[in-house]
């Protein structure tokens, strides 16, 4: 409590310390900030930059924003900042340096997040895949999903061995969601799939990654979908003559095979809009959840790997997606406990999906507790 | 169907890094010096290694690579430890960050670059893993049973008496620290060549902090650091083999027992240091201290 207190004050005073040195700068909510002034934005990343994935996507994402407004912002970020207690510390670190607007970019930042936000009412802040807001907290996420049914129907048509594997990193919901989307499109062409899951309990570990793509191909699987963040499994498909998917990255590396084509997460239009939205102080607190038709998911070109049916096929299925046609997770669908989940030509609700913990029929790996 | 010649394939492979960061700062340990800079030898070996590695097209030359690496990293640790007398544990800290940043900003290059293959070995288990498996009688026929290891365990256990007796403090200490540091990069080299087969910043992610706590956990003996190492790796492999063949696996808890067990170790090790000050599993007597010849 005194210690809670202590970083309260502490953070009070910095504020305060600040206010005359920069006439201004405490924006209520809805003021533009004048020209000539300078915004900045902080970002905390759970892996390094150069994992060639999650995070350095985000990246991506923080230089468009640099490009887009040039001397009206400056950006830091921090990388590699473990998910629980030491976020906190980061995300204080950054809204002490005088960062206005924050963007915490992994799940498990979510209460560090609503912890900080509470301690600066005049630092906006900005956290992907999670669910819990505040008036000076949005989130924002990505329909992964959308993408991973694209991805489920190339690897029910490319495997042999009828069986594909499942990388996860956790079991929360946007990975769950993930591994349901692929596993039913993938069956949906074909009846004979299986679907093995291994959970890492990591997003960044590539020697776990590793070994984990190994105990898949051990099982005799051919197809292997990561929800982690490093390449680290396509080494270990080149290998054994697998393929795989990019990851939240491109991947292009491993072009033309093991990688066959990729989601890629494209969170710049977002970062740039948002950036715009506090300059302007038109930033509201909000939940955004954008998919393929937005183009914050991107489905990474298909290879030559793949037979030009089954490519139009998945690039069918994409465009259906984007146009809202179609919705990934539409009845009739069974809970792989066998209870009925959605009737015939029902979709599931945004509410479903966001607390999704269990899996669909016909997968027979268990739900970690 | 489980337990069978894959997994333990994959156990080897898993255990191999760890063994031999583990075995290198076994050696380090015993002449006395702690050097907290496994992580950071670690990557530098890695990114080291494979860059070596990418420019030959030769594995062998990367593993070289990686040692050599390793061991010039260490030898940072060893002059400001051994020479100006800096504090073992801040400065093996700061070995470690130094290893991180500065292979994060050389690494650069070398992203998304795929390594050369990696040529088998007898039984389907490559030379490297091979290597690690026959350090662990030589590096304990050493220390054990030869004039050379027997000084450097007295400069491990009192490193004032060694210098009475005339024996190089130092000069024993700074050899050391490069045979840790070589091993170490080896270990790091491992990562990226054989196991993750690229290179990718911070690739190591923890295994030198896994080999540190695991030359406790084996009581300063490298026949104990084979049996972490394997507890480690099998552990890992198991669990992932357990959940790709859809057993239900309390995942959470296997994850968590190579870690409860070193806790378990190093209580017993504390309980049997207070009760019995007997030599064998107990830490060298000089461990972490700075020494002075003029003392």
């Amino acid at each position: 409590m005194t210690r809670r207190r202590l970083l309260a004050s502490a953070a009070a005073l910095a504020v305060l310390a600040m206010l005359p040195a920069l006439p201004g700068t405490a924006q209520a909510q809805g003021t533009p900030i004048p020209e000539g002034e300078k915004l900045k934005v902080g970002f905390i990343y759970v892996g390094p930059v150069g994992d060639g994935g999650w995070s350095y996507q985000h990246d991506v994402g923080r230089q468009a924003i640099e490009k887009e407004f040039g001397d009206r912002v400056e950006t830091t970020f921090i990388e590699s900042v473990p998910e629980g207690a030491d976020a906190e510390r980061a995300l204080t670190q950054l809204a002490l340096a005088g960062n206005k607007l924050i963007f915490a970019t992994s799940f498990g930042f979510m209460d560090a997040v609503i912890n900080v936000a509470k301690k600066f009412p005049d630092v906006k802040f900005e956290h992907a895949t999670g669910y819990k807001r505040a008036d000076n907290v949005s989130t924002y996420d990505a329909r992964f999903y959308e993408g991973r049914a694209v991805m489920g129907t190339i690897a029910g048509r490319m495997t042999k061995s009828n069986k594909i594997g499942y990388i996860g990193s956790f079991p929360i919901p946007e990975v769950v969601q993930g591994i349901n989307s692929s596993f039913i499109h993938a069956r949906k062409v074909n009846p004979a799939v299986e679907m093995k899951v291994v959970w890492a309990y990591t997003w960044f570990d590539p020697a776990k990654e590793a070994d984990a793509a190994s105990a898949l191909i051990a099982e005799g699987v051919d197809v292997i979908l990561q929800h982690t963040d490093s390449t680290a499994p396509m080494g270990k498909l080149q290998e054994a003559g697998g393929i795989g998917f990019g990851q939240a990255s491109d991947m292009a590396a491993f072009k033309p095979t093991p990688r066959v084509s990729a989601i890629i997460d494209n969170w710049a239009p977002y970062y740039v809009k948002r950036v715009g939205e506090v300059l302007d102080g038109t930033w509201t607190s909000s939940a955004t959840w954008a998919g393929i038709g937005e183009g914050e998911v991107e489905i990474g070109e298909i290879t030559d790997a793949v037979p030009p049916e089954v490519k139009a096929e998945a690039e069918a299925l994409r465009d259906k997606i984007g146009k809202k046609e179609y919705h990934p997770f539409t009845g009739p669908l069974k809970k792989a406990d066998g209870s009925e989940w959605l009737a015939d030509g029902k979709t599931a609700t945004d509410e479903e999906l966001s607390q999704m913990n269990f899996f669909v029929e016909g997968i027979t790996a268990q739900m970690p507790k | 169907m489980i337990l069978d010649w894959t997994t333990f394939l994959l156990l080897l492979s898993a255990a191999t890094p760890i063994l031999l960061a583990a075995l290198g700062e076994t050696i380090v340990e015993r002449a006395g010096v702690l050097n907290l800079g496994v992580e950071g030898m670690m990557i530098t070996g890695a990114l080291a290694g494979f860059a070596a590695a990418h420019a030959t097209g030769s594995p062998a030359a990367g593993f070289l690579g990686g040692a050599v690496a390793g061991a010039a990293l260490s030898l940072i640790f060893a002059a400001l430890t051994q020479y100006l007398l800096t504090n073992q544990v801040a400065t093996g800290l700061a070995l470690t960050l130094f290893g991180l940043g500065l292979t994060a900003m050389f690494g650069k290059p070398y992203e998304g670059v795929k390594a050369p293959a990696m040529p088998g070995g007898p039984l389907g288990i490559n030379w490297v893993v091979w290597l690690g498996l026959a350090l662990v009688p030589v590096i304990w026929l050493v220390l054990n049973r030869t004039r050379a290891g027997l000084v450097l365990r007295a400069v491990g256990e009192n490193h004032d008496a060694a210098h009475a007796l005339g024996y190089k403090v130092r000069g024993v200490r700074v050899a050391a620290i490069a045979i840790g540091g070589a091993l170490a990069g080896l270990g790091g080299a491992y990562v990226s060549i054989a196991t993750v087969l690229q290179w990718t910043e911070g690739m190591t992610a923890g295994a030198g902090w896994i080999a540190l706590a695991i030359v406790v956990f084996a009581g300063w003996s490298p026949w104990g650091v084979l049996a972490g190492a394997w507890l480690f790796g099998g552990v890992t492999v198991l669990q992932l083999r357990l959940q790709a063949a859809g057993v239900a696996v309390p995942v959470q808890l296997l994850s968590m027992a190579p870690y409860l067990a070193t806790i378990l170790v190093l209580v017993v090790i504390s309980a049997r240091q207070k009760y019995a000050r007997s030599a064998s599993g107990a830490a060298p007597g000089s461990l972490g201290r700075t020494f002075h010849a003029t003392r």
